[in-house]
């Protein structure tokens, strides 16, 4: 598939001696859900990390829309349309609930999602704007972390373990609202260890093992037994 | 009425001490950086003020318009070609390059301008006077520290609350792996940080250089009376700063007005009095 919007190629990461990636390649294609799944310490969040520059790799490790960028800082990887919801949220604890949305929209690029749309989606985000970040609810935080990045209005939109940490209707919200958030024509990959969750929502399943690539198809071509064995190895 | 006046020149006096302090502050809170050389970059302000004002023949008030780019443009390029190099999760690196640039400045303005003290004159304006009801006088050019001093701090105060530059400090300081994902280079911000910090210090440099006489060996000892001025208000807090280095020049006169000897002495017990009932300063922000 030559006109992929990103994918990695022979991907390996590391964390000093440490080697967390053995050789991955995935490709997203545009307006495509892909799902990561794995177990902890599969590689998910090392992947995520490479993809959006903070782990810094060989340049054609890494290639969206046809140009290499595993060099690139993560600062530079942002401006070009690459958005990251991080694990456990990350909203900066110093700013307020609207001051993070508009941090996430400093970079300046068009499109649909601006303050007023993401207080749209989330009218939650409106009514609480100037209370300190840290002060909401972990779904609520989970509602900024997702607006933040949409403020970029990118054209992939990683998203990091969603619903660790969060409760079940909680993370059935989000889920719910998902469809609405990636909408038409934006990539996403979202990285899961719930199984179903991720599955029901994505076009195409990798699942990681041990760093490496275990696994990969359409849901409906993978079995529940298919993907136990490569999830868990055995 | 000798006491009244003490106290209120000290009040004067503690702008100053405020504007040592808030670049320091400033840089703490973004990254948390001491800059040990934030003294002796005082010191070379006011030596290039006076560069300045002897060989253009501006007033001390204009040069400032020369001294105070150039030390912003010195900081920007400071941090992104050596400071940024030194940080990470070992404090110990920063400290030691900036204790070096210490030692580089003082000696590179002792090689060029000589141990001999200086001051830079600023006519008229320095004897000018407003009298106040019951013989008291204050200088206008006290005042008018005084004055830029409570600008500056709402002016940084603005800036770091209210701005998108602001936000951007704060976002980098909270979190630097996550600010670099929302696209902000965070080498560019910390060398933003400290072109500001500096071109606060090209303030207090040329404002210090006429308030009093310098040399290049004094930076050490304005750096202390800045550290003083941001522990006592405690750490974070820009205003708290300013109330610091008012504590800070109330006290040391009042030192004075008791004895002239004891005039920086009485300005540290009032610190260690602060640090030992308040061991995180009278307003603090930040842990």
């Amino acid at each position: 598939m030559p006109d992929a919007l990103l994918s990695t190629k022979a991907l390996e990461a590391h964390y000093g001696d440490f080697q967390a990636l053995f050789g991955i390649s995935i490709d997203v294609q545009p307006a495509e859900v892909v799902a990561i799944i794995g177990a902890n310490g599969a590689g998910k969040t090392t992947l995520m990390r490479s993809i959006t520059g903070l782990i810094r790799n060989k340049p054609e490790m890494v290639v969206w829309k046809g140009r290499a960028i595993g060099a690139l800082r993560a600062d530079q990887v942002a401006h070009l349309g690459i958005a990251m919801v991080p694990e456990g949220r990350q909203l900066f604890q110093s700013l307020s609930v609207e001051e993070n949305l508009m941090i996430g929209g400093q970079m300046g690029r068009k499109g649909p999602w601006t303050l007023k749309t993401v207080q749209d989606l989330f009218p939650l985000l409106q009514e609480r704007r100037h209370v300190p970040a840290t002060a909401l609810s972990g779904g609520q935080q989970q509602m900024v972390a997702i607006g933040r990045a949409l403020m970029s209005n990118p054209d992939i939109l990683l998203f990091d373990e969603i619903s660790l940490g969060l409760a079940p209707i909680v993370i059935k919200s989000i889920y719910e609202a998902l469809p609405a958030i990636i909408g038409e024509g934006m990539s996403a990959i979202i990285v899961e260890q719930d199984i179903a969750k991720a599955v029901s929502v994505s076009h195409r399943v990798y699942c990681l093992q041990e760093g490496r690539v275990s696994l990969q198809g359409r849901p409906d071509e993978l079995t529940r037994e298919a993907i136990s064995a490569a999830y868990f190895g055995v | 009425m000798d006491w009244i006046n003490a106290i209120l020149q000290g009040i004067l006096l503690g702008g100053l001490y405020a504007l040592f302090a808030a670049g320091l502050s400033l840089i703490f809170g973004v990254m948390r950086l001491v800059n040990i050389a934030h003294g002796d970059f005082i010191v070379l302000a006011a030596f290039l003020g006076l560069t300045i004002t002897t060989t253009l023949g501006l007033s001390p008030l204009l040069a400032l318009i020369l001294v105070v780019p150039v030390m912003a443009g010195i900081g920007y390029g400071l941090q992104r070609l050596v400071l940024n190099q030194t940080l990470g999760d070992d404090i110990l690196p920063p400290l030691l390059v900036t204790f070096g640039l210490s030692v580089i400045i003082q000696n590179g303005l002792l090689e060029i301008y000589s141990a001999d003290p200086q001051k830079i004159s600023a006519g008229a304006l320095e004897t000018a006077s407003v009298a106040l009801p019951g013989d008291l006088n204050i200088g206008v050019l006290p005042l008018l520290m005084f004055g830029v001093a409570v600008a500056v701090i709402a002016g940084l105060q603005w800036i770091f609350y209210r701005s998108a530059l602001g936000r951007a400090f704060r976002a980098v300081s909270d979190k630097q792996d996550i600010a670099q994902l929302m696209g902000l280079n965070k080498a560019h911000i910390f060398g933003l940080a400290m072109a500001l910090s500096l071109a606060v210090v090209g303030l207090a440099g040329v404002f210090l250089g006429i308030r009093t006489s310098f040399d290049p060996s004094i930076g050490p000892g304005r750096l202390i009376f800045g550290f003083e001025a941001v522990i006592i208000g405690g750490l974070g807090n820009l205003w708290g700063t300013l109330i610091g280095g008012i504590i800070l020049g109330v006290s040391q006169n009042i030192g004075a007005q008791i004895n002239p000897g004891w005039q920086l002495l009485a300005g540290h017990i009032a610190f260690l009095i602060v640090l030992a009932v308040r061991p995180r300063g009278l307003f603090p922000r930040i842990d």
